[in-house]
């Protein structure tokens, strides 16, 4: 399983974080060409992942890089250079609507033919930050092969909303949920926004919680600190393990049995709970959670 | 391809640990001016590094003077190659 | 000049003119093992008359009392650290009297004295015994302007050379943080309060003649802890202060949070828990920050969960050590140096916390001492090879900026010694071909551990199969050393004067583990 739980922001302009990428122990980094980089160095920084994506080994690391938004001078000559160096995705900002990711994805295709890279290699995350974008979700995550993921960008939404972003996070609830069914509708994965207050590891915990409870796959991190915290999150409970055992011990029987219908703990049990719990077993071998025993 | 020519003084870096600062200026031949303190464990690599970038970009000639912080190879090349970009308004051809 | 290759092949003198013969290093205990014992230093006779009191009214009266001459040895310890003003205050008073010529043999040199290289040039001191040299000092014999060679120890080497005569200290100038007028002290109470005295009680012990300099003399007896007791102790000067107290007992070292040393921490850490040392009564000695000492954290968690109790910690110590020992997590903590306030109050107040000279602490050549007793040490490194080597006395311009300390003897004693170190630092590899200078030798190190995996002596079959069946990163040190160098492209090693000795690094036993030359 390539997990994908956590996403830590790096500055391109930072080499002194990039060179540790591996360290840190996210899942995925996110190469930031955008709001981390000042207005003059957005060259500089594009030049740094550029290299750093050449040359340097990210092992297991999945690599994707946030560009500027295509309503900026940069856009483009991000992609230029980018695109050819292949990371496993690009997250582009202010998606608010399918155009804006059918735009996108033409340019790369464009760009990966012209440097023999298999079309559709790199794909999109897009990011939802307006109330547009949420009302746009699903056609934007169901636009084209290419997309990945939708991101939630809680910061730029709570600013086009007119309301403070606040910890108990009701203002983006609503927005919250449009984007985890809308991304699962489309059969992508959700990344939740990052929880700004890095010393307050409890309330960072608690939006975890409730965010994983709602479906989102992943979360992005502004700091190493936050990456353990946001895997604990993600770890299932033991109680939720031992009966995902049972549920897809259960479905083995019945399919060497030839029965159409499962049950478990004298309930039925259908393929979308089946298909969770074999998806819950695969992310509780990462926690190395021992399947024998009691 | 054409010939990179450098119409200015540009720079490109930090001086920030584990950065550089590159700062390259017109010239007639190649020169390099290395400080830092892995001026001396690091004097051969840089050299050839600055060349391999010169030779990729088809470079002439180019003062230039790298301030190292303790960088990695790839972020001397990505703050030289920065520092090029800024230096030429565009490309001349042969 | 008669040189020979010792085992590790590192080329070293037979003899060194102005300080005597040596053998070349053979292996970690080549010296030990000899049954029966023999002749050291003898203990120094004195016959002064009965007295109530030893204070004299300065420096220069307490030197021409101890009888020094143009050529003799003196001794400081370094308790103090980077607080420490007695040792310029003690030498420029020498210099002033005209002395020239003297052997300098401190425990070690806290950084801050540059004032040594000033002393070196000026003619006041013309040979040098330390276990550390670093700034302007260590700039100057990488120059070769000090004549003759530096002999660097380890502070169980130090403390066997002192026991053995190889040193023979004429006069020690020793600050005691708490004096009374009959000159017993000790370093755990008063205004410049420094902890444990441990490489001071050696000095007392075999120095032919004791200065204590101190701020804080008080009623006689000093009581209850006398770390130096009053008869070994032939003058007393009363100064106005000794040094810095914030330089001297600084506040506790913290847990760092860089994620490179968190990570290296953290995986030594799951070495520990994987090589079986980790059960009731096991023993343990910490570095004093970066990744060595964050290894506490992630060891003092398991403790608490798991409820083990150790039997000792060692050092060198500190206050997360000491507090684990408040906490209950060791039985004892055994204690040569103490860093900071925390550890003073510990010392002076926990009877469990125990003060302990450098010969106890770690000199191979007595009844036993404690290294032997060590389960497990973390060490930091400058550099490392392939041959699991260690350096932490030159850089990699072969400047000398480091000291020995307790690493040759920590590593040689614990069951399981693990090398701390990122895998470049700087810039710069930390893994390479061969290191500029060898401290301590790969046979002595079972593990170096980096950001980028765990390296393990091939000699530890046994270790190696479990950190691999613990499901540890373990990576082959040369992959490493090609993996890092890819990054930052391969560093030309320093380039020196074969003709100019600059140093000679002792091993623990006496023998040479290897040459410093002066640069080029």
């Amino acid at each position: 399983m390539n997990p994908c739980r956590s996403m830590l922001y790096i500055p391109g302009d930072s080499p002194g974080m990039i060179q540790h990428a591996p360290v840190f122990g996210a899942d995925s980094i996110l190469l930031d060409l955008e709001d981390a980089v000042a207005l003059t160095e957005k060259d500089s920084a594009r030049k740094m992942v550029a290299c750093y994506l050449q040359d340097y080994d990210f092992k297991d690391l999945i690599v994707t890089v946030r560009v500027n938004g295509a309503d900026t001078e940069f856009f483009d000559d991000d992609l230029k250079e980018i695109i050819p160096c292949s990371p496993a995705a690009i997250r582009i900002p202010k998606c608010n609507g399918p155009e804006d990711v059918l735009a996108a994805d033409k340019k790369i295709e464009e760009i990966e033919r012209a440097n023999s890279i298999p079309v559709g290699k790199v794909r999109i995350h897009a990011m939802i930050e307006t109330a547009v974008g949420v009302e746009n979700a699903f056609f934007t995550a169901s636009a084209c092969p290419r997309v990945q993921a939708l991101t939630l960008g809680g910061q730029d939404l709570t600013a086009d909303m007119g309301v403070q972003k606040t910890k108990e996070g009701w203002e983006l609830f609503y927005a919250r949920s449009r984007v985890v069914v809308a991304a699962r509708a489309a059969g992508v994965d959700a990344y939740d926004t990052v929880w700004a207050d890095i010393s307050d590891k409890e309330g960072l915990l608690r939006e975890c919680r409730s965010i994983v409870g709602l479906g989102f796959t992943g979360k992005a991190a502004i700091h190493p600190d936050q990456i353990e915290t946001i895997h604990q999150a993600f770890m299932p409970d033991e109680k939720e393990f031992r009966k995902a055992i049972r549920i897809t011990e259960a479905a083995e029987n019945a399919k060497k049995e030839g029965k159409g219908v499962i049950a478990v703990d004298g309930k039925m049990v259908d393929a979308p709970v089946v298909a969770r719990a074999r998806h819950l077993l695969e992310l509780a071998d990462l926690y190395g959670f021992e399947r024998s025993g009691s | 391809m054409g010939r990179l020519i450098l119409l200015k003084t540009a720079s490109a870096g930090t001086l920030e640990s584990s950065d550089c600062l590159v700062t390259v200026s017109p010239a007639e031949k190649l020169k390099l001016a290395y400080k830092g303190a892995n001026r001396e464990v690091f004097a051969e690599r840089t050299m050839a590094l600055v060349e391999n970038v010169s030779k990729k970009y088809s470079l002439i000639g180019a003062e230039i003077s790298i301030q190292d912080q303790g960088a990695l190879a790839i972020t001397i090349k990505a703050r030289l190659e920065t520092a090029l970009m800024r230096a030429v308004k565009g490309v001349a051809k042969e | 000049m008669d040189m020979t290759l010792n085992s590790l092949g590192r080329n070293v003198p037979l003899e060194l003119s102005g300080v005597g013969s040596f053998a070349p290093y053979k292996s970690p205990f080549a010296m030990l093992g000899q049954p029966g014992a023999f002749p050291g230093t003898q203990m120094q006779l004195r016959r002064p008359v009965p007295a109530r009191n030893k204070v004299v009214v300065n420096i220069e009266k307490a030197v021409e009392l101890s009888g020094l001459k143009d050529g003799m040895t003196i001794s400081f310890h370094h308790h103090l650290r980077n607080g420490d003003a007695v040792i310029p205050l003690v030498l420029d008073v020498l210099q002033k009297m005209g002395f020239k010529g003297l052997t300098f043999a401190p425990s070690s040199i806290p950084d801050v004295h540059d004032c040594i290289a000033d002393y070196i040039r000026s003619g006041l001191i013309n040979r040098l015994y330390t276990s550390g040299v670093r700034g302007e000092l260590g700039k100057l014999l990488s120059r070769g302007e000090l004549d003759i060679p530096v002999v660097i120890r380890s502070h169980g080497g130090r403390a066997r050379a002192i026991e053995e005569g190889s040193i023979s200290i004429d006069v020690a100038f020793l600050a005691a943080p708490a004096c009374d007028p009959l000159g017993n002290i000790t370093g755990s109470t008063g205004p410049s309060a420094c902890g444990s005295l441990g490489y001071a009680i050696t000095d007392a012990r075999y120095a032919r003649h004791v200065v204590a300099v101190t701020d804080n003399l008080v009623d006689y007896p000093l009581n209850p802890r006398i770390s130096i007791p009053q008869y070994l102790v032939d003058s007393i000067v009363c100064v106005q202060s000794l040094g810095d107290p914030k330089k001297i007992a600084t506040g506790a070292a913290r847990i760092t949070r860089n994620p490179v040393d968190l990570k290296i921490a953290k995986d030594s850490f799951r070495l520990m828990k994987a090589s079986g040392i980790l059960e009731p009564g096991f023993s343990f000695q910490m570095g004093v920050g970066g990744a060595s000492l964050a290894v506490a954290k992630y060891l003092a968690e398991h403790m608490r969960e798991k409820g083990i109790r150790g039997s000792f910690g060692l050092g060198g110590v500190g206050g997360y050590l000491a507090g684990m020992l408040e906490e209950g997590l060791f039985d004892a903590v055994f204690d040569v140096q103490s860093f900071d306030s925390a550890v003073t109050r510990s010392i002076h107040e926990d009877p469990r916390h125990i003060e302990i000279d450098a010969s106890w602490y770690a000199n191979p050549f007595n009844a036993g001492c404690i290294v032997h007793n060590l389960d497990c040490v973390i060490l930091a490194a400058l550099e490392v090879d392939c041959g699991f080597n260690v350096n932490v006395l030159t850089g990699h311009d072969g400047v000398l900026r480091g000291a020995s300390g307790g690493h040759q003897d920590t590593a040689a004693g614990a069951k399981l010694s693990i090398v701390v170190a990122p895998s470049f630092r700087g810039g710069v590899p930390s893994i390479k071909e061969r290191v500029t200078t060898i401290t301590t030798p790969g046979e002595t190190v079972d593990a170096i551990v980096t950001e980028r995996g765990i390296c393990i002596n091939p000699r530890r079959e046994d270790l190696i199969g479990s950190a691999l069946k613990a499901g540890l990163p373990v990576v082959d040190i040369d992959a490493l050393k090609k993996e890092v160098e890819k990054l930052t492209g391969i560093p030309r090693p320093a380039e020196f004067d074969r003709d100019k000795i600059a140093a000679v690094v002792e091993y623990r036993d006496g023998t040479l583990i290897d040459t410093v030359y002066a640069r080029k």
